[in-house]
Order: structure tokens, then sequence, then C-alpha cells
């Protein structure tokens, strides 16, 4: 059997061999031809095994993402709330802490990092890259550049970047990342409108082509963000919507759909909305989204918390993972990974330890959620604290 | 566990407060609607399940009454409606076809017809626990300003028709539009094609009828099966993208795409672990899992050929039901051993049911093989097929 080869250059391409410019002379097309659908066949790339390799890696079973991603104002932020200072030196200091944790490889399978500790070390001189490989934990970078107003929407946002992405990627592959991370967010409250959606797509297609083209993986992440008083059944029509613009956008750009991973918000009421729903419910509505958008060949999706509790983010999880799904159904947490965390340490050295295994403590639960396993007993207070903040930008 | 209910207009922002809180120039909202739950819902899932159950497929016998001449006249018969009655009751009458077959495909003729027995149809196929079908459409023409492409006409009228069609007992409708690879295909015919089929498959559901998606690749042309892979995966794309903007129900349709194989004319040909890949990677990339079926088109193949391809496409578990919804690929051994003779039916449907349960096994992914007659193994295309 011969081999299958699906990234035919393009001239094996060409009908019967001769190649299109010859087919043109031809009396077959007439003076004023038509627009051709793409003739370029789907863009193999020369990462694309590496591109199915590291996909397939970050989403192997009882694994997920932990996003570490903050800019520095939002880790300002982060380090603010326990009494520290926002210098280069504390920054550093908290990512080592999360960085050097023993064994999180077991339960995380790639770190999502910001530009500045891409290009860190520890304070022994480690780089934090290598810290990450050394556990088997794929390093990832945002490589997006922030939310700004969009003229002419409902005052909504749209996430720039674009401009020399490609090298910034070519350069972050260098480093030793091997994906990328984009976010950009849709508001249920403000439409979304047509507008804010279409440039919500077509910008995560646009970033993905170009992520794929420099060795990254990339992580499409439209953030429907919680804010809101609408019920689960609105949100379900948004992320519907959104997402099937996403991929035909993807589509179009002839992105590698075995070489990304999503990062959805999962299908949950508003922030603001009086009842509240169980994870079952949120379970079945996230679910019955993903079926209806998420082609198979997508190999992972790494849900975000964007504002539930430490557990809330678990319970969801587990239960999305009751029975096999056709996609790897993960996290991507941040807060829901950190606060604990962040708490326990409080900028104290001799409490490094202790925030270590609270981060394990974290991960291993959720890592009991991605395989369906996990119980919530045993649970502290803190964990359960809801982290919605209104209006919240990060 | 709450149930999605169809969304209540209370929760929308009053349009006193919403335009107060825009920018002077308007701008268009999202839609406001929910998906449709519409009132067929649960019956239009049970039906796509029905069709799409383990080991089963359908019999596509669709025919227009043209081409079910030409069928007739390759055994020497006249295209009168007597033998288009008897033609099609020797089909949906063949003993024990349901453990095979989930449902068939009629023309509108077929649909309001009785047996020679006096039976509807309907109610012959109901009994064998076959699903009746419904082909909506109304044929091929033109598209202007294209490459000498076609496009699928039948959206004017179609509800009515389908709400008649419904009361007559079918339960799933059919549109067949194509798209050709020699003469482009350009933008303008992949996106016509798409549209026509999101809006048809939106007033089917809307009439209590699941509709099957069908755009077909024709096989006319020379060229390679990436050539085909690629083409396959803009017009999927475009489809369902349109399917969602017109608010199908995923869950309630049932998709007809043609495999993906070296055009007719091509010099290499695939073997069927090759299309298997190539239409496997297709449908990965495509077909969200909530739709429940993919029934395959013949499309010219010979009886064993589109046998052994389905076979090789379920060789281990798939997230849809992939099956066969054939016509010729069921019908030509059977049309033959006919031969318009009565005291040949229960030859003939012998013959069906030998190719129905080959297909049935190669839905399982258990065909062997053995036993095949060289008629089988005939190849069916047709240049510039027009059907």
């Amino acid at each position: 059997m011969a081999t299958a080869k699906l990234s035919a250059p393009a001239s094996q391409w060409a009908i019967g061999g001769r190649n299109p410019a010859d087919l043109r002379r031809s009396t077959l097309l007439p003076a004023a031809s038509p627009r051709r659908v793409a003739a370029a066949p789907i863009r193999a790339g020369s990462y694309s095994d590496e591109l199915v390799q590291t996909a397939k890696s970050i989403a192997s079973p009882g694994r997920g993402i932990l996003a570490i991603d903050e800019s520095n104002a939002t880790c300002g932020k982060r380090l603010a709330s326990i009494g520290l200072d926002n210098t280069e030196a504390n920054r550093q200091a908290y990512r080592q802490l999360l960085l050097t944790t023993g064994g999180l490889g077991e339960y995380i399978s790639g770190a999502i990092l910001f530009e500045e500790t891409l290009y860190q070390s520890t304070t022994d001189g480690k780089k934090f890259v290598d810290c990450l490989r050394h556990e088997n934990i794929m390093p990832g970078i945002k490589v997006d550049k922030g939310l700004v107003p969009l003229p002419g929407s409902n005052n909504e946002s749209w996430c720039q970047g674009l401009d020399g992405l490609a090298s910034r990627c070519a350069e972050y592959y260098k480093q030793g990342a091997r994906f990328a991370k984009w976010r950009t967010v849709v508001s249920v409250p403000n439409g979304p409108s047509a507008l804010a959606v279409k440039e919500a797509s077509w910008g995560l297609a646009r970033y993905a082509a170009i992520a794929q083209d420099n060795g990254l993986v990339p992580i499409v992440e439209p953030e429907i963000l919680l804010d809101g008083d609408h019920p689960i059944e609105r949100t379900l029509e948004v992320a519907e919507k959104v997402w099937a613009e996403v991929f035909f956008y993807l589509a179009e750009n002839n992105v590698m759909f075995e070489g990304i991973l999503l990062k959805p918000s999962m299908v949950t009421p508003g922030a603001e909305h009086k009842e509240k729903a169980s994870p079952e419910t949120i379970a079945k509505f996230t679910l019955t989204m993903l079926k209806r958008r998420v082609p198979p060949a997508v190999p992972g999706i790494m849900f975000l918390s964007g504002g539930q509790s430490e557990v809330e983010a678990t319970l969801n999880l587990n239960a999305m993972n009751q029975s096999p799904n056709p996609w790897h159904v993960s996290f991507s947490y941040a807060r829901a990974l950190q606060n604990s965390v962040l708490k326990t340490w409080q900028g104290r050295p001799e409490s490094v330890e202790a925030a270590q295994k609270a981060l394990l403590v974290r991960a291993r639960a959720n890592s009991l959620a991605q395989l369906g396993r996990y119980s919530a007993e045993g649970e502290g207070e803190e964990a359960k604290t809801g982290m919605f903040q209104k209006g919240y930008t990060y | 566990m709450a149930s999605a209910s169809l969304l209540k207009s209370s929760f929308l922002p009053k349009r006193s407060e919403w335009v107060a809180a825009r920018p002077s120039a308007a701008q268009p909202m999202a839609v406001s609607f929910t998906v449709r739950a519409g009132s067929y819902s649960d019956e239009l899932v049970k039906t796509a399940k029905s069709v799409a159950s383990p080991g089963r497929g359908i019999l596509a016998m669709d025919e227009s009454n043209a081409t079910c001449g030409k069928r007739l006249a390759s055994i020497g018969l006249e295209n009168t409606e007597a033998n288009r009655q008897a033609y099609r009751t020797l089909l949906v009458a063949a003993p024990g076809l349901g453990q095979y077959i989930s449902g068939a495909i009629l023309f509108e003729e077929t649909l309001y017809q009785s047996t020679t027995d006096g039976k509807k149809i309907v109610d012959v196929l109901v009994e064998q626990n076959i699903m009746p079908g419904i082909k909506v459409d109304k044929g091929l023409v033109p598209l202007v300003g294209s490459n000498n492409e076609s496009w699928c006409q039948g959206l004017d009228g179609l509800a009515s028709r389908c709400a008649a069609y419904y009361q007559q007992g079918a339960r799933f409708a059919k549109w067949r539009t194509v798209v050709s690879i020699p003469n482009g295909p350009s933008a303008l015919a992949v996106k016509e094609a798409a549209w026509g089929l999101a809006r048809y498959a939106a007033i089917a559901q809307d009439n209590g009828l699941v509709p099957i998606v069908e755009p077909e690749i024709l096989l006319d042309g020379e060229h390679g099966i990436e050539r085909t892979f690629e083409v396959s995966q803009n017009v999927w794309a475009e489809v369902f993208f349109y399917l969602a903007e017109n608010n199908v129900m995923f869950e309630g349709i049932l998709l007809k795409p043609s495999m993906v194989t070296p055009g007719a004319e091509c010099k290499e040909k695939a073997t069927p672990e090759q299309v298997a890949e190539y239409t496997l990677k297709l449908l990965h990339r495509r077909i969200p899992p909530a739709v429940p079926g993919i029934m395959f088109l013949s499309g010219g193949q010979s009886e064993v050929e589109a046998t052994q391809n389905l076979n090789a496409m379920n060789q281990s578990p798939n997230p849809w039901h992939v099956s066969f919804s054939y016509a010729r690929a069921l019908q030509n051994t059977c049309l033959k051993t006919w031969g318009g003779r009565q005291e040949n039916v229960k030859a003939a449907q012998d013959a069906l049911l030998t190719r129905a349960k080959a297909n049935s096994l190669a839905q399982l992914g258990k065909y062997t093989g053995e036993g095949e007659s060289a008629e089988a193994k005939e190849g069916m295309f047709v240049k510039g097929y027009s059907y």
C-alpha cells in the first residue's frame, strides 16, 4: 500500500501531473475565469509532525495546563494581594516556587509563561524552560498583545498582536517554547455584536496559522466572559455562534486541526444570574456545545476557569469526564490552580514548601477530574471561595 | 437536571436600556434567537438515530422518472408507471430487508404509490422497520456566472412540500447538489451549494423531516486523491458554517458525502485502505460528533468497491455511525437479475439482500468479500453522468 501523502507540494496535485498554467491554456476555462477555491494544498509545513506530537503530549490523560502567563501588571495584582511589591525579583521568586515544584509533571503537561518568564532562570541560575523540560512539562508562551477597544462595536474589545507575530514566535521557539496562547474575549451583555465575534474569530485564525508556521501549537482561546445576568441557554447560543465562526476561519486559514488546542470557557449562567447551575448542568450544556462544534481531529480542549472557585472549576471538569469523549477534555487554569498557593506562600521563604504542596493538591485534584474520578471530600474553605470579579481585566 | 428550554425574552436588555447604552451609529446585534428547538426536535433525533443504527444503512431508490427510465431501458423495459411500480415493489418487499436497511429514499411518485398488491409502499417500509425518506430537491440547472457548473433548485414551496410529505409518512429528506473539480470548483459554486443545503436543512427540520445533507463531489476528472481531499475540506467547512448560521440542529441531520478518492480518470487507483485513510481524515477534521450518521454515496463505484471502501472505514470505532446510502451499488445486480420478468423476482430480491447484507457487514467492519460475483465487481462510472 502506497503511503498516503497528505503533504504533497502544489506541483504534485496538479491535474494529471500537468501544472495549472497548462490547464488554463486549454479550452476548459472561459476567458474571464471565476476565482478557484484555494489552490494551495493544506499547508503541511515543516513542523507538522512536531506540532501533532506536542499537542498530544499536552493532551495526555490525567494532565492539564498550569497557566502562569500573567502580564507584569496582572502579576503585580497577585503579589499586592499578599502584600508584596511588583518587582522582577518577586515575580521571579513566585514563578520559581511554582516551576520547581517536584512531581508537578505528573499532573501538569504544559505551562503557559509570560515573555519575561520564558527568559528567566531560578535564583540558582537554572533556566525556567529547563526546569519544565525536566518535569516533562511543555513550555508555552503568551503571544498576544492584549485587549483594546474595538471601534464601531458596542463598547467591546479586540485582541491585538499580529504585527511581528511570526518573528516573535520564531524567537520563542528558539528559546524553548512549543506552544502559544492568544486570549480574546466576547461579552454577552454587550451583544455580542457580529463585528466583535468576527474580529475575535478572524484574529484567532490568523494567529493560529502563523504560530503553526513557526513551530508553536496554538491554543485557541475566545473567552466568553462570565459577566452578565444571562441564563445558561444564552451562553450556549453565543458559544455555538462563536465556535462556528472560529472553526470556519481556522479552516479558511489552512490551520492543521491535529496541531491545535482549544481553551474555551465552560457554558454556565452569567455571574449575576439568579440561578446557579450544578456541575451536571454545566457539563451537559458544555458537552452539547463541544459535540456540535469541535471536530474530533482536535486533540485537546483545555478549559479556562474564568473566576470560578478552585473547587467549582474542579467539580465542573469532573462532571464533563464521566463518560469517554472524542477529545481530551482537561484544564488550563490560572487562578483556580494558584489561589491557595499564593495565600499559603504570603511571600515567606519558609512557606515555599507548604505552598508547593498546595499547588500539588490542586493539580492532583484536577488531574483526577480529567479522569472523571474526583471527589470533593476534604477540600478546604479557601478552595471553595469564588474568584469572580465584575469587569475583571487580566 | 435542568433541560434546555426555549429562550425567554425577559432576560434580554430592554430595548430602551440597550439603545441608550450604545453609541449613536447603529450596531447590529448578533442573532438573538436560541438555536431553534422547534416542535419536532425529539422526533428528529430519534429518526436520525434509527437510520444511523449499527449494521444498517440506506437504500437510495429515489431515481426521478427519467432516470428510472434509464434503469428500465437497460433491461429492455419501457418507462411506464406500471413498470416503475413493479420495480419498486420488488425492492421494498424483499423479505427481511429491514435487517440491513434502516431507511429508503423515495421519489415523490413512489411515496404516493402502492405495491402491485395494493398496499401503500410507505406502509410496507414501516412494517419492515425501514424509515421512508423523500427526495425534495428539484434537480440541477446551470449556474450563471460560474465555470459551467450547476446549482440545485428546490427551495420554493419547500416548506409545504415537506409538510405534505411528512403527512404521507416520510420522516427524512434528501437534497443532492454537486461540485465539479475539473470545473474549479469556483468559489461561487461551492458557496451556492453549501448555502442551498443549509437553507433546505433548516426548512426540512422545521417540518419534521431529518435532512440528509449531500454535496456530491463528482468522480469525474483526472485529479489525484489529494486534490479531492482539499476540495472536500473546503466544501464541508462551508457547509457546516452555513448549517450553524441557519440554526440547524446537528443531532437531527445525516450526511451523504462522497468518499475521498482519485478522479475517475486519474491514472493512479487507490486501495480501500487509502480511500479510508483520506476519507476518515476528512471526517475527523470537519464533522462534529453531534452528527449521528454519515451515509456515503457510491457515485459510480462498483458494488464490491463501494462495500470494500466502507468496510475499510469501519476497522476501528468512529465518533459517528459511518454507513452507506447506495443506489446503483445496491440495485445493479438486482436489476439485471430481474430483467423485468415476474419469475425472476425472488432471485432479484435475493441479489438485493446479498448486497444489503454485504454492506451491513461492511458497516460493522466485518466484510470479507468471499463469494462475490464478477457482475458485482464491475465499475459503474459513467463520464458526465447526470442522474
